[in-house]
């Protein structure tokens, strides 16, 4: 993240992160959050946030008007997440989208071996309580921005606390980041 | 009835306030209050913007009715809003009855009460009145501009109007303009105050009558727009009065109607029937989008302001699709802009009573707006 950055994060819970960037890499940020209490608290820690529903409320906002939008754990919640990501690129030259992998091997072996929806420490709410309503695999993720037309500027896979090399994420990694930019 | 003036603080703005209307008044008074010290910068001004009816007295004690100020839980020691840190200034509105030139004023060229003589005066003219004042203190610039209900749409209007002037606005339960239901809601309570004989065209103080019972059904009819059906049915339902059965008779048989009697009559001892003429048309002219081409974006291009925009789940007369109006527009307009409908049982009058949530959220705004300076 460059310093001084202008920054979107959409869904932006609490405003952890946000706070965080402000606070160690000077950016000018801006949050938009559904949640009225979350808002609350993030407002409170002198953030810009404002409550909205994010499948509806970013066309709202400017194009260009900051340089990375982030959409944090929170893809899988949208109504249409294709247009979210065409969203983030239209109003931040690049895009980081951070999101649970739902190719990750405990997943597919929860279903194999159980046949029930899978509840990981990563996905923990069960399938009629959760928010997550188009989870997708890393795989899932590529195609989706190869069919939109997207750059893949980079990405990092997580297990846990520990790196996991793109070759191998789509199975292993329970988070999954990338950073796009317009076609 | 006592109505010797109190002595509020008074300022006459020198020379002539140009007003939307066309009209003009030569060097109007301005009656203010102010808590804590302007400090070496002059960087912590705080201007509180009242709402209909209310005054300057914020946060110290109302001179007619002895009652502690009307956002002491926003505004004191303590609060978000502090004597601590900011020098805090509130001002009687252009068109007000507690010291500002208004229709109970007395027109210097007549000696008489200026009644409807008294010009119909905007939002626009109540800021103007204000950054009058501002300039005779010596506050070029504005830490923030604060307000609920017609004290939001004075703060929206001070971004417009003087968008170098102000660091941040904080506007609460507000619109950006009027609609049909509010202004059908003040017309009735006019038409209640014109309708009292007692009124005589305006002339009533001249006259030596006052129109309170024109006035209290006026305050009848708004009070309920402040309040919400779960806040009335909880603290009155169908209860009745100091009885134990229905009366037959049209007293004051259940206690909402007592309620509201009281509300009518206490009011009319601290305001004045022409102010709230005068004030209510104000707010019924108020469209900040139209003075901006139709587009309320416009109005906070010229702006540098951080804005904080809170609503109330049950407040109907200003109710959250109002506040997302205005949001929509700072969004589109590229500004800092935070936002969040607050929960509270109260309806409109919510901002004005206790709300943690509400507090939390005034202060963490106003606290990173002083952390830029």
């Amino acid at each position: 993240m460059p310093e001084g950055a202008r920054v979107l994060d959409v869904g932006c819970s609490d405003g952890t992160l946000l706070a965080w960037l402000r606070d160690h890499r000077g950016v000018d940020g801006r949050g938009i959050e559904i949640d009225a209490e979350r808002v609350a608290r993030a407002v409170a820690r002198g953030l810009s946030v404002v409550q909205g529903d994010a499948d509806r409320d970013l066309a709202e906002f400017p194009s260009d008007s900051v340089d990375v939008a982030i959409l944090s754990e929170t893809l899988q919640a949208m109504h249409r997440p294709a247009r979210v990501l065409r969203e983030l690129l239209r109003i931040g030259a690049r895009a980081v989208v951070a999101f649970p992998n739902f190719g990750h091997w405990r997943v597919r072996l929860a279903l194999l071996a159980r046949g029930r929806m899978p509840a990981t420490p990563s996905l923990p709410a069960s399938w009629h309580e959760t928010e997550n309503i188009h989870l997708c695999t890393v795989a899932d993720f590529r195609a989706l921005a190869r069919e939109e037309g997207l750059r893949i500027l980079g990405e990092a896979h997580l297990a846990g606390w520990r790196r996991v090399p793109p070759a191998q994420a789509n199975w292993r990694a329970d988070h999954a980041l990338f950073v796009l930019g317009r076609p | 009835m006592n109505l010797a003036p109190p002595p509020h603080r008074v300022l006459r703005l020198p020379g002539v306030l140009s007003l939307d209307s066309g009209g003009s008044l030569a060097a109007p008074a301005v009656a203010f209050e102010t808590l804590g010290e302007l400090n070496a910068r002059r960087s912590n001004a705080v201007l509180i913007a009242h709402a209909l009816t209310g005054d300057q007295y914020v946060a110290s004690p109302h001179p007619l009715t002895g009652k502690p100020g009307w956002w002491t839980r926003m505004v004191g020691k303590g609060r978000p809003i502090t004597p601590e840190r900011h020098f805090i200034i509130c001002a009687n509105v252009l068109g007000g009855c507690m010291g500002s030139e208004g229709p109970a004023s007395i027109d210097p060229e007549t000696g008489r009460p200026r009644a409807l003589g008294f010009p119909v005066i905007t939002i626009a003219d109540m800021v103007r009145a204000q950054a009058g004042l501002l300039d005779m203190l010596g506050i070029e610039r504005l830490l923030a501009v604060v307000g609920g209900s017609m004290g939001g749409m004075q703060a929206l209007q001070w971004a417009a109007s003087y968008p170098d002037r102000v660091r941040s606005v904080v506007a609460i339960a507000t619109a950006a303009s009027h609609g049909a239901q509010h202004i059908a809601f003040h017309e009735v309570g006019r038409q209640a105050i014109m309708a009292d004989p007692d009124w005589r065209r305006g002339n009533y103080l001249a006259e030596g009558t006052r129109p309170a019972r024109g006035l209290a059904v006026a305050r009848m009819a708004a009070h309920i727009t402040y309040l919400s059906e779960a806040g009335l049915t909880e603290k009155f339902g169908r209860r009745l009065q100091e009885r134990d059965q229905l009366g037959f008779g049209f007293d004051a048989d259940f206690q909402v109607e007592s309620y509201l009697r009281h509300q009518g009559i206490s009011f009319v001892s601290r305001f004045d029937a022409n102010s709230y003429l005068f004030i209510t048309r104000a707010m019924d002219y108020f469209d900040l989008a139209a003075a901006h081409g139709g587009r309320l974006s416009q109005a906070f291009m010229a702006t540098r302001a951080r804005f904080c925009i809170l609503s109330f789940d049950s407040d109907w007369l200003y109710p959250t699709a109002e506040s997302r109006r205005i949001v929509q527009a700072l969004v589109a307009a590229g500004r800092h802009t935070s936002f969040v409908e607050l929960q509270s049982p109260h309806g409109h009058d919510s901002f004005l009573l206790d709300c943690p949530a509400m507090n939390r959220v005034v202060d963490g705004f106003l606290r990173a707006v002083e952390a830029e300076l």
